[in-house]
């Protein structure tokens, strides 16, 4: 019972160290990569978007009741640009990237895996790991970080359009309070430095549950609902490890 | 006699309790076809990955011509998988690319071709299996049966010197089935390759097989020209070869009988 997830880990331990080897061959296959970038992040660009439109909009609702009862609208811009950029932006973008991208990613290489595609390139004398799986995890972990930080600057807009459109506060304090206390290093940078490591983290859940599964469609089926779940609790997990060691 | 290009000495192999191959000894010879045949379930296409050294035995040894295939450093490995095509039962092509990119595939991995000799060299492939017309396809748009011929292009794009096939004839069409048996016999007659096929559709498979080996609960249990085969006396061959439910392969599960379990009473 207790074996088996560390007999997983183990595994896919293994597996991420086959992985991180096969990314230097990718320099000179970079279309690979880039094939993956499209499908991996641009894809999943709409359902950030809108997510992040309405996280923003509903935060700036939100804080600004608040903010009302103590005369303090003016530093709306600043929370909703904090929340965004420390915990949101990356939290809630890594969140939906595995849902969106993670779950694709699974289902397509244990698709693969169990259409004997992946046998099939073995047999060829090509290394599944190096032309399937680098480039999948490679553009995974880039695009989650653009993908957040695309999450955070629509939901400040957002933020702003109710906040200062909807609600009437004054545009110029919106913007001067985010420039003058929101700091790169201390806020965007650990906001960055977070998103890097989720993307990380849910990229190889998904292809390790993909190259993993039984190739059965119950099988895949499984493997996608696993990557999701894990994901999912994977990255509020080290959200709460990395802001305990970035903020306190 | 020409010299064994596959030699299987002591072959054990076993998927959790259940024993695969229980020390089996084969030899595949050069030049010729020859066919693995056996009840479903017995291992055939795990044979094919063993050889392949996709899985690893338990026990024994698979030297393919002249090297031990477990004992390959990976380089190796793959050098010796170059020279050994395999055609899956599903044609295994990968989805993403269209018809002409999944036989060049191998071709842009493995060799410094210029496009325009690549293109020559799919086309030629593609002719060869009667499927030139069709190199802008997807996977999505072909047939069961095209899609096997155009995974035999792709096996062959390399020029191997044996080509597995896994099961080639399941789920066909009589005119695809006539034309993949047509296509094994002149492809291995033509390139001079040494062919193993793994089915259990005994007609088309003895009509174009030199060799034939039976495998069954994990021993080899005959094995002969195919007219040795065709004119065995031993139960099990009959049974198998004609196709009757009664004889040494019993037609029941193994386990308990329907009167034990209908004794049994519930707790």
């Amino acid at each position: 019972m207790l074996l088996n997830p560390i007999i997983r880990l183990g595994r896919g331990s293994i597996f991420l160290g086959k992985t991180l080897a096969g990314i230097p061959q990718l320099f000179v296959r970079f279309g690979l990569v880039i094939k993956q970038l499209y499908s991996v992040g641009v894809q999943t660009l709409l359902i950030t978007l809108v997510a992040g439109l309405f996280v923003g909009m509903v935060l700036a609702l939100q804080l600004h009741y608040t903010l009302s009862t103590f005369g303090a609208e003016d530093t709306l811009g600043l929370l909703v640009a904090l929340s965004l950029v420390r915990e949101l932006g990356p939290v809630v973008a890594a969140l939906l990237f595995a849902g969106r991208a993670g779950s694709a990613l699974t289902a397509e290489i244990g698709l693969m895996k169990a259409t004997e595609q992946l046998s099939g390139l073995e047999m060829m004398a090509v290394d599944p790991i190096q032309r399937i799986i680098a480039p999948r995890f490679l553009a995974g972990f880039l695009s989650m970080p653009l993908l957040a930080a695309i999450f955070s600057a629509v939901g400040i807009l957002g933020g702003y359009m109710v906040g200062v459109d909807l609600l009437g506060v004054d545009a110029g304090a919106f913007w001067s309070q985010i420039q003058a206390k929101v700091d790169f290093y201390e806020d965007v940078m650990n906001g960055i430095i977070k998103s890097f490591v989720f993307g990380f983290i849910v990229s190889w859940i998904a292809v390790f549950e993909g190259y993993d599964c039984i190739p059965t469609s119950e099988g895949v089926a499984r493997a996608t609902t696993r990557t999701v779940v894990h994901s999912s609790l994977a990255v509020l997990g080290m959200d709460f490890v990395l802001t305990a060691i970035m903020f306190n | 006699m020409s010299e064994p290009l596959i030699k299987i000495r002591n072959l054990h192999f076993s998927r959790g309790a259940n024993k695969i191959f229980d020390g089996v000894d084969m030899d595949v010879l050069e030049g010729r076809i020859t066919a693995v045949m056996g009840p479903s379930g017995t291992g055939k296409t795990t044979l094919l990955k063993l050889i392949g050294g996709q899985l690893t035995p338990d026990q024994g040894e698979i030297h393919v011509q002249g090297q031990n295939v477990h004992k390959l450093k990976r380089a190796g490995l793959y050098k010796l998988r170059k020279k050994m095509g395999m055609l899956f039962q599903s044609g295994a092509l990968l989805t993403d690319l269209s018809v002409f990119e999944n036989i060049a595939y191998p071709l842009r991995e493995h060799t410094n071709l210029s496009e325009s000799m690549i293109r020559t060299m799919v086309l030629i492939k593609l002719q060869a299996v009667g499927l030139s017309g069709a190199h802008q396809l997807m996977p999505s748009e072909l047939s069961g049966g095209m899609a096997r011929r155009v995974a035999l292009a792709r096996a062959l794009a390399l020029d191997p010197m044996m080509i597995m096939y896994d099961e080639p004839f399941t789920g066909q069409d009589p005119i695809s089935l006539g034309v993949l048996v047509k296509l094994i016999k002149q492809t291995n007659d033509a390139l001079k390759l040494t062919s193993i096929l793994v089915s259990h559709d005994v007609g088309e498979t003895l009509s174009i097989a030199d060799d034939v080996k039976i495998i069954s609960r994990g021993k080899l249990v005959a094995e002969g020209t195919r007219d040795e085969i065709m004119h065995s006396d031993s139960a099990w061959v009959r049974q198998f070869v004609e196709g009757e439910a009664d004889g040494p392969v019993p037609f029941h599960y193994h386990g308990a009988s329907i009167e034990e379990q209908l004794m049994q009473v519930k707790a």
